[in-house]
């Protein structure tokens, strides 16, 4: 029993990073721009989120300083792919590359350095109930804040007028332009979302995960995020259970050598990815039901033309 | 960085001038090429402190450069050369993955002395050297068997390379020395460096029942999860007790001062020859960081181990070793294994309940 409570607990941290991330990208994507520079936000987040919460000794400033880097990439992301129309791909690649560097250089007077990580809940006797006490009750402000994002997300999406428009934009920016919406603007912002989710991300490595930084500390997790928002088809709810699926299988495999069980671990290491292509397969096999990608995604919009 | 790009995109402006040749050639210059940034508080970070400790030592008969952040690959290839026009006439490559390279730009510049760090791969001009850190893994297996009270150690391994598994087998033929019941569980996360993923896997290890966490992977992230939960824990490369003050009970620590400062002094003469070094604690490639969190007479254990080994007294690997299929492991080194059977290590020890990856 404590083995499944232990295990659930580490997959819960696992997957934060990878929801929040994949939360903010999806907005993005529902507005009709791919950033492929979520590995490159979360790096800078993780540095900047570090860094002020080191100076400051705040875990909420760190993770306002994680967010606020993490927009300002995203604006340049935007000032390049929409402002000037430049190739999404190209640039959400040259993003990362370039965050990966420019995070060495912020956080190279932070290596070495460790700050208190972020607490965890504890309500008296409810925190205490066995199994479920800690994993409902106890963990730290980002898993919540999370699985709340995610809500308000969908809210949003589906249940607001300004949510329409933003699918609008991202299924077909010739019509939502001839309506009037100012198509550029709300891609702007979407990817703005983007940003900040993605700096947040970065951020909760740092503060919640492991307590300090080193360069190149996202190892990857920003390229799961955009597999995440392929397998989860867009839609929040698949979003969540893609998440804790892949933070399960991250975890399980670990556990699975520990426990000697002859499965070879670059295997499982891949089988989120195999799920991936899977899902890929079977959303255009069956198109009924499923959301697919935003009809827009990637095109570039320049509205005189 | 910026600063010593900088010093050497100059020298090699002064180099192709008239006056400065002379200059040049008085003082000697040492070239270092590194895989990560200084500030790794790993791998790199030790090349770091080794090329400082030559700079002391030579002060200003010699002049160091350094490129950090340079990957494997083509690329490496370049900044070797770099160093080359830049004056430098001993280059330090400190990453198995600058092999080719090096022996690349050796073959075009014979009279410039090449080091490359953990390779096998040498020319009249190149020479290599690496530590044989097992050594430190085998007294590491003693302690580790000493203080854990499960008897179950956790082990986490980044690749399963004859590198990493020479050292998990001697860790566990150490720790039988003490519990010939131990067991150990393995985690293997295929990845030098994944902080995350490292905590993750200490977690697991913590959570399935070891109370001491081993680890062949880079960052401080499994001592930083092992001080949270209490446990003990063994830093990797560097000095990592600061991420677990009551956590740490050792660490192997790659000291390359003393090799370094002996092979300039070699250039500096006139003597260097190239050569293939593996030392470990008699000549000082290595050392094990204080031995702390521990009783006194663990301690004490450890260091009469650490000097037998310095003396040759003990071999980690003497025979008979005895494989997982409960047969003798051919004795070709006399009383142990010879260096070609650990550098080509293969197959886990008895006592190891598990299998090896790909076997």
């Amino acid at each position: 029993m404590e083995l499944i409570e232990a295990i659930i607990l580490s997959v819960l941290a696992a997957s934060t990073p990878l929801l929040l991330a994949a939360t903010g990208e999806l907005v993005a994507e529902r507005s009709g721009v791919l950033n492929l520079g979520v590995e490159g936000m979360m790096i800078v987040g993780a540095a900047c989120g570090f860094g002020g919460a080191w100076l400051t000794g705040s875990i909420i400033i760190g993770a306002l300083c994680g967010m606020l880097a993490g927009v300002l990439m995203s604006l340049l992301f935007a000032a390049m792919a929409l402002g000037l129309a430049v190739n999404q791909v190209a640039t959400g690649l040259a993003l990362t590359i370039f965050g990966v560097g420019l995070s060495g250089l912020i956080g190279a007077r932070f290596v070495g350095e460790r700050i208190t990580p972020a607490p965890h809940l504890q309500i008296p006797f409810v925190t205490d109930i066995p199994l479920i006490g800690r994993i409902l009750f106890g963990e730290d402000a980002f898993v919540y804040l999370s699985l709340a994002l995610v809500a308000a997300v969908w809210w949003f999406l589906y249940r607001t007028r300004a949510g329409l428009i933003l699918r609008a934009c991202g299924d077909n920016h010739v019509s939502a332009h001839a309506l009037g919406y100012p198509v550029l603007k709300i891609r702007m912002y979407a990817v703005m979302f983007g940003g900040a989710c993605a700096g947040l991300a970065g951020a909760y490595l740092p503060l919640a995960y492991t307590p300090f930084f080193i360069p190149g500390m996202t190892a990857g997790r920003g390229w799961i995020a955009l597999a995440l928002t392929v397998f989860a088809s867009w839609l929040p709810g698949r979003l969540v259970i893609g998440a804790y699926l892949f933070g399960a299988v991250t975890i399980l495999q670990l556990h699975a050598q520990g426990a000697g069980i002859g499965i070879p671990s670059q295997f499982m290491s891949s089988l989120p990815y195999l799920a991936t292509v899977i899902v890929l397969v079977l959303l255009s096999r069956a198109r009924t039901g499923g959301s697919t990608a935003p009809a827009a995604l990637g095109t570039v919009f320049v509205p005189d033309r | 960085m910026r600063k010593n790009l900088l010093a050497a995109a100059a020298t090699l402006l002064l180099a192709g001038g008239l006056t400065s040749s002379a200059i040049a050639a008085e003082k000697l210059k040492v070239g270092f090429i590194y895989l990560g940034p200084v500030g790794d508080l790993g791998w790199t970070y030790q090349h770091e402190l080794a090329r400082q400790a030559v700079v002391k030592e030579f002060g200003d008969k010699i002049e160091t450069t350094f490129l950090e952040n340079v990957p494997e690959g083509p690329d490496a290839e370049r900044a070797v050369e770099q160093l080359v026009r830049a004056g430098n006439t001993l280059i330090f490559t400190t990453s198995f993955g600058y092999m080719d390279p090096t022996l690349k730009v050796a073959k075009k510049y014979p009279n410039v002395h090449f080091e490359h760090c953990s390779g096998y791969k040498r020319d009249k001009n190149m020479a290599t050297y690496s530590a044989r850190w097992y050594q430190g893994r085998y007294i590491q297996g003693e302690i580790a068997a000493k203080m854990s009270k499960a008897g179950v150690l956790g082990y986490i391994g980044s690749f399963p390379i004859p590198e990493v598994v020479s050292g998990i087998n001697a860790t566990m033929i150490g720790a039988q020395t003490v519990n010939p019941n131990i067991k150990v569980k393995i985690i293997w996360v295929n990845s030098w460096f994944d902080p995350g993923k490292e905590a993750d896997a200490a977690k697991a290890l913590l959570d399935q029942g070891a109370d001491i966490i081993m680890q062949h992977t880079d960052s401080p992230a499994a001592m930083q999860i092992a001080s949270e939960r209490g446990k003990f824990a063994f830093g990797q490369d560097s000095e990592m007790i600061k991420f677990g003050p009551k956590a740490q009970l050792t660490s192997i620590l790659d000291t390359w001062a003393p090799y370094y400062i002996e092979r300039v002094k070699a250039q500096l003469d006139g003597s260097w020859k190239s050569a293939d070094t593996w030392g470990g604690l008699e000549t000082k490639m290595f050392e094990m960081a204080p031995y702390t969190n521990m009783p006194d007479d663990v301690k004490k254990l450890a260091e009469d181990t650490q000097a037998a080994i310095a003396a040759g007294k003990l071999h980690p690997f003497k025979c008979p070793v005895v494989g997982q299929d409960g047969k003798e492991v051919e004795c070709k080194g006399g009383d142990h294994l010879d260096d070609g059977q650990i550098l080509s290590m293969n197959f886990y020890v008895k006592g190891i309940d598990d299998k090896l990856p790909g076997k």
